[in-house]
């Protein structure tokens, strides 16, 4: 097997190993903000092996999107995982790994798990699945416009491509244009992850649930397999967000000693990210559904500004 | 929230230190009880309560005995639980919503009845509208006396099912 194919599978075990120390990680903090001691940086490891000895229940009615929604989502994190340059930008997928196809790759995850929601027919199910689709619907505009805000200066939407050219200019990442994309896609990143303002992934309230309300219907195996995606996901697009706008110590070789290096690097990035959502979440409120538009629309601005200035102020 | 910020500094952590770990179920539900080792979901059923053993359960949850650190969490569907803590008598209105309920849980699920009134009925036996006591329509793994039972008591029959 070539050095990259071996990059690419090391970012999947990584991310598939990490993402749920990283939502452990972060339970923690808020818990500790919140006076309490939490349960412990391994606790969804723990969750994820109980759920997954625990005997499959597929309710009554439900058809295929139900059941490979969870296996599509992790599917998708994983293979974005493989193509986004966590570690190195030599990565195995080359010319497939494109910033608009990783976005495209985890809306797909996004889309079945709404589709699953549909399918268990409940009330709640088709509310989130409706709600998160508005969401995504609101959200993806703003992705690819800054996207194409980062990729018009290195003439290309080629992930590693964009990264290593931000590797070979010192100063690029705090361009103007840089900057704006970066507040553009954090906020879309905080939609597509689930997290407060948008939504609150620890609620026990349905009618205030998006991404909860799809997934009520699931147990046992599947609903591992949802929370692991879950999990990966935020490890992805974290990742992806400091790849773009952070990329201190992604290495330009399949070199193993840089590789670590970078293994520490991203390890560091993104539990710092972690960290910081997590604390932002203790000083914040969920906003109204009604208003996430908004949130999303000064979003969209900030990536149009970000176009212009990457073609103006270049 | 700098206001915020200095109370989360000024008040630290405010969760007793950990009591003694109880000695794990033992009986029959020892095999099941095994597969939740260390992690149980946990969802609340009021089958008919007084609302006095939610308040305790909401404390049991809450920043001072933090049943959280010993693997329990609460959920918000029964198709995440493995564990119910079931209160109250069962009212006639909640029989069948209960059954439901437990039949919704994956297996293996350990219902806990809370409360002198989930164990016989209380104060409330005999009256028109009560079905039964929990065991009555679900079959019951663990009993946590009281009325409303404290706080740490909860706290330890989740410790005995996470074994934590």
């Amino acid at each position: 097997m070539s050095a990259p194919v071996l990059v690419s599978l090391a970012q999947v075990l990584l991310v598939l190993l990490g993402a749920p120390l990283l939502v452990g990680a972060m339970r923690r903090l808020r818990a500790r903000m919140e006076g309490r001691t939490g349960g412990g940086v391994l606790q969804p490891w723990r969750d994820l092996l109980k759920l997954l000895r625990k005997a499959p229940l597929h309710p009554q009615g439900t058809g295929a999107a139900f059941r490979f929604a969870p296996l599509l989502g992790v599917a998708c994190s994983g293979v974005a995982a493989a193509a986004i340059p966590l570690l190195s930008t030599r990565t195995g997928l080359g010319a497939g790994a494109d910033l608009i196809a990783v976005v495209a790759l985890l809306t797909l995850a996004t889309a079945a798990l709404a589709l699953a929601g549909l399918d268990t027919a409940t009330a709640f199910g088709g509310m989130g699945a409706s709600r998160e689709m508005t969401i995504t619907a609101l959200a993806e505009p703003a992705v690819l416009t800054a996207v194409c805000a980062l990729a018009a200066k290195v003439g290309s939407t080629n992930l590693p491509a964009i990264v290593a050219a931000t590797l070979s200019h010192g100063a690029r990442p705090a361009s103007p244009a840089n900057l704006l994309a970066a507040v553009a896609l954090a906020v879309v990143v905080l939609a597509e992850t689930g997290r407060l303002p948008v939504d609150n992934p620890s609620t026990h309230l349905e009618l205030t649930m998006v991404h909860e309300a799809m997934v009520l219907e699931y147990s046992g195996p599947d609903l591992a397999m949802v929370e692991l995606g879950a999990a990966m996901r935020l490890t992805v697009l974290l990742g992806l967000w400091s790849a773009l706008f952070a990329p201190w110590g992604i290495t330009t070789t399949a070199d193993p000693a840089r590789l670590l290096l970078g293994l520490a690097a991203f390890a560091g990035k993104t539990l710092l990210l972690g960290c910081l959502i997590a604390a932002g979440e203790v000083f914040m409120a969920k906003v109204r559904l009604f208003r996430v538009p908004e949130l999303l629309a000064g979003s969209f601005l900030l990536a149009v500004l970000a176009v212009s200035a990457s073609f103006f102020l270049a | 929230m700098l206001s915020l910020l200095r109370k989360i500094v000024s008040v630290g952590r405010v969760a007793e230190p950990a009591p003694p770990r109880p000695e794990p179920a033992a009986a029959d539900p020892a095999q099941r009880i095994r597969t939740l080792r260390g992690s149980a979901q946990v969802r609340c059923v009021d089958a008919g309560s007084c609302n006095g053993c939610e308040i305790e359960i909401g404390q049991a949850f809450g920043p001072v005995y933090d049943a959280e650190r010993y693997g329990a969490r609460i959920v918000a569907s029964p198709r995440h639980a493995d564990v119910l803590l079931v209160t109250g008598p069962v009212t006639r209105n909640m029989a069948e919503p209960l059954r439901r309920t437990y039949q919704a849980a994956a297996q293996p699920r350990v219902v806990v009845a809370v409360g002198d009134c989930a164990i016989d009925c209380g104060e409330f036996a005999g009256a028109y509208g009560v079905e039964g006591a929990v065991a009555d329509v679900v079959p019951v793994d663990l009993a946590v006396p009281g009325c409303p039972p404290a706080p740490d008591q909860i706290v330890a029959a989740l410790r005995r099912v996470t074994g934590r």
